[in-house]
């Protein structure tokens, strides 16, 4: 075992700071160098985007690794769509692209050009919520929240595209959207409810 | 949304922090955004055990953006690490966890060996796959149901015993072996640290767990910091299940890294990383006898349990506890070790404990039942018992029989088929079955602190946390019946290691400990108000304080309703701004003590085997609670319809799997590890017996949130028993084990 060394530790550790890192560090006979081999690595590759984002224009230069949910999160202060899995798997970043909701984990930033965006925090264009969100709140379609950022923009489209004619209709277009609380029931609830007043959402 | 909070006090509406989360306004850990934020992520260990001979970070550190790569070789030596430390901790165990970038050891495949810290996640990221480690591989094991079979493998076992024997033959006899993989807590929010050092040795942390006063005190001593300079918010929590009970390695990484980059820090696990670096519900054999004499008395129940731990700490949950406590039972042996395996260490999941030990006890009770050739419903009340056999303290409330009566009125018990496999429609056979679930109600200590202002507003403060169950919510209840004061005007103040401490939230123990501070906290504001009242209002002068009450607002003259003074109008006559006070609401009280205190479930279902494929369809579900006094109608159905959800993945789709010749987890993802979904989820019904247990706190209520999955997922193989005949005792069911031939994809 080679743990770090231990001479007066909490000082050590504390005191701790860029200016001083040096004579913390640990011996170098623990830290072995390694050729460069000729590496140069690649720069950061950057893309000017240009996109409506809940009615607001936005024009910036990105990285273009960066997906449409980092985006979203880290750079733009939308915290409201949840990064559950980055895998497309879980549903908890859902947003409406062009109106069609879409797994923002699954889309680079760059891929969105022109593209006008809904999230959770464009949805009620006022004060009230929308109908789906009031649903939501109603029937406690969520205990924990983190979910339900994606379930409402799912369960928007869902009733957009006219596939909550039925419970088993619902479910199936929700299958999408995992929620470890379990509110499935009442988040059925919600969207059936909304589905069946007819209002245009 | 303009609901009329303001002037309801028996609301029973929609969630206090409910419009937050449905907007999207609600901020769960990494979502706090701090100037110069600094982005860290794991690199992890592609071997089971062994060392790490040398790591070439070089190229990575060359990678754009990147600030440093922290590992073994180059961490500085962290205070609570130190073997040689002067001051250990009374309790060692905490110590003995993984010390993360400490040493260059590896335990489990997935284990931190490195941390690359860089000015954006992109970069980050981009950096991982040039750390290049050069591993001593050493032989390691994974494999539970083979090492079990080892005794020398095995922990010293915790044996109990009870009872001379029995002279009676019994009429039936059952003997079964149980196995349940481990399960994963899978919440959707992922495990997150915001680090930031305000000071030399002060320390700032956005985090996401169950108890910020716990993570704080893990900190500091981790940090050799005063508590005090330790601040923990965990604004949102995004459900936890229990893996947010303990600091991970996320935590103290975070934290060293701050510091050695002098920025803030922050670090999220990935999804895969959920699986291996939270913890997990053990894996476990249990193996379950029980004899009853002819009318169904239980002569004997012997339960023995083996489950996993770690190689580096030891994990223990209460897995036999339940047979010596839940039945009318003479004679009860138990016995369980620990395994000790090469993977992370488990922690509590939802019902620790409990959730395996009832599986495997009420599906025995179950299959005694049909031995008898009696009813097990019948068959459990036979065995009821209104005093804890265990400890001989009666159960301060014990209503099982009438969630037996309800729910069985419910879910058509009367149409389950006597004899198993013998109703089918249209393909399907049809099976009803039921089972109980039951946990320790518990009440410990918590402080509150109550601002009432001359405004009419009060605030109260904990530092407790809310992971979803509602806690803000039925806090702000307590208070505003106990006040006798709207909703609209109290605030419940949370998740925060400045406010007074609280405890973590798990084990069903938050409304229970926390109301209880709650009500006291408003009991002696209310006392101070009527000493106000005679000190200073006219009409109550030479007034006993006996003569007084408040309600509505006012303090108001119990038997002459007609002398009234508003709170508002006395705190301006007395010349006070607000009332400002701080109690301790303190564990069971001796006359509490004298019982013992748990909440009690039952869960019916009904479902359907397609006879051709085995598939399995859950119809309908009734899941009854006893839990006292239910304090928020709304979110507690919430918690019984959640722990259904997750009750039907126990006993049909979870199953962590790991590839024993690597030790690697095969099935890291939402993908891979089924968790339920919308399509799995049939029409469920939540019923509260709501009779308060005034034996076991002020306040009348226990908690739900363990009781909601303890004992579901054997009602499900119960009644897959009783549609098709085929018992299946090793989680999760499908339609393999049910003997149906399954293409290979």
């Amino acid at each position: 075992m080679t743990p770090c060394n231990y001479n007066d530790a909490r000082r050590g550790f504390l005191k701790k700071s860029a200016a001083v890192a040096a004579l913390y560090l640990t011996p170098s006979l623990f830290v072995k160098t390694f050729a460069m081999d000729n590496f140069v690595p690649k720069p950061i590759a950057k893309e000017k985007l240009s996109l409506t984002i809940n009615g607001k224009l936005v024009q910036m230069e990105i990285d273009a690794r960066i997906t449409i949910l980092n985006l979203l999160r880290e750079e733009l202060a939308y915290t409201g769509t949840k990064k559950g899995c980055e895998m497309g798997q879980c549903g908890a970043c859902t947003i409406h692209v062009n109106g069609k909701r879409t797994k923002s984990c699954m889309q680079l930033a760059v891929a969105n050009q022109n593209t006008t965006i809904t999230t959770i925090e464009g949805l009620s264009t006022n004060e009230q919520l929308h109908p789906m969100q009031a649903a939501f709140l109603k029937h406690d379609a969520f205990q924990c929240g983190y979910c339900t950022s994606g379930q409402i923009m799912s369960a928007v489209a869902c009733v957009r595209e006219g596939q909550a004619k039925s419970r088993d209709a619902i479910k199936a277009y929700m299958d999408t959207n995992i929620c470890r609380c379990g509110a499935y029931q009442n988040i059925v609830d919600a969207i059936e409810e909304v589905a069946k007043t007819g209002t245009k959402i | 949304m303009n609901k009329n909070k303001n002037n309801s006090i028996f609301w029973e509406d929609e969630r206090v922090d409910g419009v937050d989360k449905v907007t999207g306004k609600a901020r769960y850990t990494a979502e706090h955004n701090l100037p110069n934020l600094a982005y860290a992520v794991f690199v992890t260990s592609t071997i089971a055990k062994g060392n790490i001979k040398e790591m070439d970070v070089t190229k990575a550190l060359a990678m754009p953006g990147v600030l440093d790569i922290i590992y073994y070789a180059n961490c500085p030596a962290v205070p609570g690490y130190n073997p040689n430390a002067a001051e250990r901790p009374k309790n060692v165990t905490e110590w003995r966890g993984h010390k993360v970038l400490y040493d260059n050891k590896v335990r489990f495949f997935g284990q931190p060996i490195a941390l690359i810290v860089a000015d954006s996640l992109e970069n980050a990221n981009a950096a991982i796959r040039f750390v290049k480690p050069t591993y001593e591989s050493e032989a390691f094991e994974t494999n539970f149901e083979k090492a079990r079979l080892v005794p020398a493998n095995l922990k010293a076992p915790i044996n109990y015993k009870r009872g001379t024997g029995t002279a009676v033959t019994p009429a039936a006899t059952v003997e079964a072996e149980y196995t349940i993989p481990i399960e994963v807590h899978s919440p959707m929010e992922l495990q997150a640290t915001i680090a930031y050092w305000e000071a030399e040795d002060k320390l700032l942390l956005y985090d996401k767990t169950q108890g910020p006063k716990s993570t704080q005190g893990t900190v500091a001593r981790t940090f050799g910091l005063p508590e005090k300079n330790v601040r923990v918010i965990a604004e949102n929590v995004g459900g936890a299940f229990g893996s947010s009970l303990r600091s991970w390695s996320n935590v103290p990484a975070a934290c060293i890294a701050a510091k050695k980059v002098n920025r803030p820090v922050k670090i999220v696990l990935t999804r895969p990383q959920m699986f291996s670096l939270i913890g997990y519900r053990p894996q476990s054999w249990q193996k379950v006898n029980i004899a009853a004499d002819a009318a169904g008395n239980f002569l004997s129940i012997n339960h023995e349990a083996i489950s996993n731990t770690s190689r580096y700490e030891d994990f223990r949950e209460g897995i036999v506890d339940v047979s010596k406590f839940l039945y009318a039972c003479e004679n009860v042996t138990t016995k369980y070790n620990l395994l000790p395996l090469d993977l992370s260490t488990p922690i509590w999941m939802r019902g620790p404990g409990e959730a395996t030990g009832c599986f495997a006890l009420e599906s025995a009770i179950d299959d005694l039942a049909y031995q008898l050739k009696m009813d097990p419903i019948a068959l459990r009340i036979k065995n009821f018992t209104a005093v804890n056999p265990e400890n001989k303290l009666p159960f301060s409330d014990n209503n099982l029989k009438a969630c037996y009566e309800y729910g069985a009125n419910k879910i058509g018990w009367k149409n389950r088929p006597s004899v198993p496999g013998s109703l089918k429609e249209n393909g399907w056979l049809i099976g009803y079955g039921m089972a109980v679930g039951v946990f320790g109600a518990g009440k410990g200590s918590a402080s509150v602190r109550a601002v009432l202002s001359n405004d009419g507003k009060l605030l109260l403060e904990c530092a407790v946390s809310d992971m979803g169950p509602g806690t803000t919510t039925s806090m702000t209840k307590i208070a505003a019946e106990t006040m006798q004061m709207p909703i609209g005007k109290i605030k419940f103040k949370l998740s925060d290691s400045d406010l007074p401490p609280g405890p973590s939230q798990g084990g069903s123990g938050t409304t229970s400990t926390v109301g209880s501070a709650v009500n006291l906290a408003c009991k002696t504001l209310q006392q101070k108000l009527i000493a106000l009242a005679i000190q200073f209002a006219p009409a109550f002068t030479n007034l006993t304080a006996e003569a007084l009450e408040v309600k509505n607002e006012m303090i108001v003259h119990k038997t002459d309703t007609s002398k009234t003074i508003d709170i508002v109008g006395l705190l301006k006559l007395a010349n006070q701004d607000k009332i400002d006070l701080t109690i301790n609401s303190t564990g069971k009280t001796p006359e509490q003590l004298k019982f013992t205190s748990n909440s009690f479930s039952a869960h019916f279902v009904k479902l359907a085997v397609n006879a051709k494929n085995g598939k399995i369809k859950v119809l309908e579900v009734i899941t009854t609670g006893d839990a006292g006094k239910i304090i928020s109608p709304k979110t507690a159905r919430s918690q019984m319809l959640g722990g259904v959800v997750g009750g039907i993945g126990m006993a049909l789709s979870e199953q962590l799997e790991i590839d024993h010749s690597t030790g690697q987890i095969i099935n890291a993802s939402f993908g891979a590890y089924h968790v339920p979904l919308h399509l799995d989820i049939p029409k469920t019904e939540a019923w509260f017996v709501n009779k308060p247990d005034l034996n076991m706190n002020d306040i009348g209520a226990k908690g739900i949130g363990e009781i909601a999955l303890i004992g579901f997922a054997a009602a499900i193989t119960n009644a897959v028993y009783n549609a098709t005949g085929k018992r299946v005792n090793h989680l999760p069911i499908t339609p393999e084990k049910l003997g149906f031939k399954v293409a290979k994809v």
